[in-house]
């Protein structure tokens, strides 16, 4: 068991003069399952392949334990890797597909059987042992790239979007299995996905990234209720928050005939730079449904209800002119505004339903730098 | 590679109806009639040679071989010609030369370019493109370039090693091997990447990511450049002419000497030409499994 740390880890991707990864400082603890997320493009498997010595590390240190690791070949390094095709060897049977690495290592046969048979009880492969990989379904071959992980025994489990390949069903069961099993093997596990689904339900705390910067790094809780900028705010939560632009007069918001009334705090981080504008974001289930005249209630016009059982999320436009309403976007997209509703008592579509942001769940973000502002 | 297309040939064959292919197209005769036509005439030559075979010396030079099926009787039908090739001309002794030439002119050249192939997939080195562009630019130098020069090196004022079997393979494995490092880096370049990445982490060092993984994935395309080395070595007659002493010559080059300057002798040719069709032909057809797959491996990945 050991920690991982990043120091500053930079890497350029020859022949680019942007860095694919822009020195990452991060510290993943004892034990600890860190879910590295973001778009694709974001570097978060490069951070990754960094870690697990596939990519060179341009400048700065990467560091497992105290051992400063930057330089080390990949087998000197004490890491196992999920990979997100499972890279099984197909020649090879599942007992040996898994026990490979030891036998490179030079353990004795009876040792490396032993460890195999003991990983395949975990994962429920005993009986496909002598099997080669095709004869697997995807969800066995998935367990079996688990396997070969685990039989080594390393210090660090890297997993690199290893459910990308499993259809929906499968992959919340995995994803469960998997953060359980992390839990009870107790290895350091860096994962990574761009599911944010996958990261809020895996892992102890994830990382964002967006074009190779860190934005930011917290618990599932706390990236939810504290995004730092609007990236991490749109990014995080599903369907995704609804962030727009707009006026600040005599200390509130302007929404079209609504005003959002802002606190001292906030209006004392606005700049000049912001040019009297903020950004507002509410989450589809921040908001109540309210009745005109309410102090803070503004219009949607509901143009689609979608009705999932449990939940109904409204799609509608702000009411109240069309710059208001061209400057909000949200999960659905520019111009569109996601409200969460009661899905026993939807509206109709073509209605006007009057929504309220619920006291202290609106996020304010700077309108020049996208940074988060006290409340 | 998921699990529906493991589980498809089982719903196949249950569906399977006259008229469709196993793939579930419609079959097509106008393919089915161009196909068969292109291979009689493909095996026409070799079923006429076969019946020449059988056939006397006065036959041969009188009429055609198709009036076998006009006038069956008159072809002074005769197993002579076998016979005087396995008596006079010491057939048995060149076929064991030239398979002691094809057997190792098929295995060197492979394993070098299979080495080959795995450094120009799989590693990084300086130049790596600019030298591959050249082994891929010397597939187009033909031997008879070198003759002259390959003489003079391996002949008595060089290595002084012309005429034993050994300069013959270093021949064909020289010229044999870009197209085979081609091949083969090709095929292993449609190889998972991850797979060698993740024998790089497992610990797996160069050496034994190819022997153990690279090299066992890679048995289709090699199967295959075997066959068709293995078949162009057997059939070669300017390097064998050229570079084996008579006592050490092959099949081909025997059969090429049966023919007399005035044609005599033409009628043993057919037989001799056809027991050295033989051996190239079992080979193929069993290897063909592998032949078929490893051309069309690279363009469907499975």
């Amino acid at each position: 068991m050991a920690t991982v740390t990043y120091d500053n880890a930079t890497r350029i991707y020859p022949g680019s003069t942007r860095p694919s990864v822009d020195s990452l400082n991060l510290e993943v603890a004892d034990g600890e399952f860190l879910v590295l997320v973001g778009p694709s493009g974001c570097g978060k498997s490069t951070s990754l392949r960094m870690l697990a010595g596939l990519e060179d590390v341009n400048s700065g240190r990467i560091l497992i334990g105290d051992r400063d690791v930057t330089d080390i070949q990949p087998k000197d390094r004490d890491i196992a890797m999920v990979f997100q095709n499972y890279a099984l060897y197909p020649h090879m049977s599942v007992a040996d597909n898994m026990g490979f690495a030891l036998k490179i290592a030079g353990k004795p046969k009876t040792e490396i059987r032993q460890r195999v048979e003991e990983a395949a009880k975990i994962l429920d492969l005993e009986q496909y042992l002598d099997r080669k990989p095709k004869a697997l379904s995807g969800g066995q071959r998935q367990r079996v790239a688990m396997g070969r992980a685990i039989v080594r025994q390393p210090q660090v489990f890297l997993m690199d979007e290893p459910l990308s390949n499993l259809d929906a069903k499968l992959r919340v069961q995995t994803r469960t299995q998997i953060a359980s099993l992390q839990r009870r093997l107790g290895v350091t596990t860096v994962y990574v996905t761009h599911d944010q689904t996958e990261a809020l339900t895996m892992g102890d705390r994830i990382a964002v990234l967006k074009d190779g910067l860190l934005q930011q790094v917290g618990t599932p809780r706390e990236m939810y209720d504290t995004p730092a900028n609007i990236f991490v705010a749109g990014f995080i939560g599903s369907p995704a928050m609804n962030i727009g632009e707009f006026h600040v007069e005599n200390g509130a918001a302007k929404l079209g005939p609504a005003s959002i009334p802002l606190s001292r705090e906030t209006i004392a981080g606005l700049s000049d730079a912001d040019n009297g504008k903020i950004n507002l974001g509410f989450r589809p289930e921040s908001l109540d449904v309210s009745t005109e005249g309410t102090e803070g209630a503004f219009p949607v016009e509901v143009n689609l209800v979608e009705e999932l059982g449990s939940d109904a999320f409204v799609y509608g436009q702000l009411a109240g002119g069309d710059e208001v309403a061209q400057n909000i976007s949200s999960g659905a997209g520019q111009a569109q505004v996601i409200v969460r509703v009661d899905p026993r008592r939807v509206p109709d579509k073509g209605s006007r339903l009057w929504v309220k942001i619920r006291p202290g769940e609106q996020h304010h973000f700077a309108a020049a730098s996208g940074l988060r502002l006290p409340s | 590679m998921s699990a529906a297309v493991t589980s498809a040939p089982a719903e196949r064959t249950s569906n399977r109806q006259p008229g469709f292919m196993k793939d579930g197209r419609r079959r097509s005769w106008t393919s089915i009639i161009v196909a068969t036509v292109l291979a009689a005439l493909w095996v026409l030559p070799s079923l006429a040679l076969f019946l020449s075979t059988l056939r006397s010396r006065d036959a041969q030079a009188s009429v055609g071989w198709w009036n076998v099926f006009t006038d069956p009787l008159n072809q002074g039908w005769t197993l002579d010609n076998y016979t005087g090739v396995l008596q006079g001309q010491d057939m048995g002794a060149s076929l064991l030369n030239t398979l002691v030439v094809s057997v190792p002119a098929t295995i060197l050249p492979i394993m070098f370019a299979a080495f080959g192939a795995y450094a120009f997939a799989f590693m990084n080195f300086p130049a790596k493109e600019t030298l591959f562009v050249i082994i891929v630019g010397v597939m187009v130098v033909p031997i008879q370039v070198a003759l002259s020069p390959m003489l003079n090196l391996l002949g008595p004022n060089g290595v002084g090693i012309s005429g034993q079997f050994v300069a013959v393979w270093l021949l064909h494995t020289g010229f044999g091997m870009p197209l085979c490092l081609y091949t083969l880096r090709n095929y292993m370049s449609t190889l998972p990447f991850s797979v060698v990445e993740s024998a790089k982490i497992d610990g797996a060092s160069h050496y034994q990511t190819f022997w153990l993984l690279v090299a066992p994935m890679s048995i289709p395309a090699i199967a295959a450049f075997a066959t068709l080395q293995f078949l162009w070595v057997w059939n070669d007659l300017l390097i064998a002419k050229l570079f084996l002493l008579p006592s050490n010559t092959t099949v081909v080059v025997r059969v090429q000497q049966m023919l007399g300057t005035q044609g005599q002798g033409a009628e043993i040719v057919t037989a001799g030409a056809f027991i050295s069709m033989i051996v190239p032909i079992l080979v193929f057809v069993l290897l063909q499994r592998f032949f078929v797959r490893g051309l069309t491996s690279g363009s469907v990945k499975g």
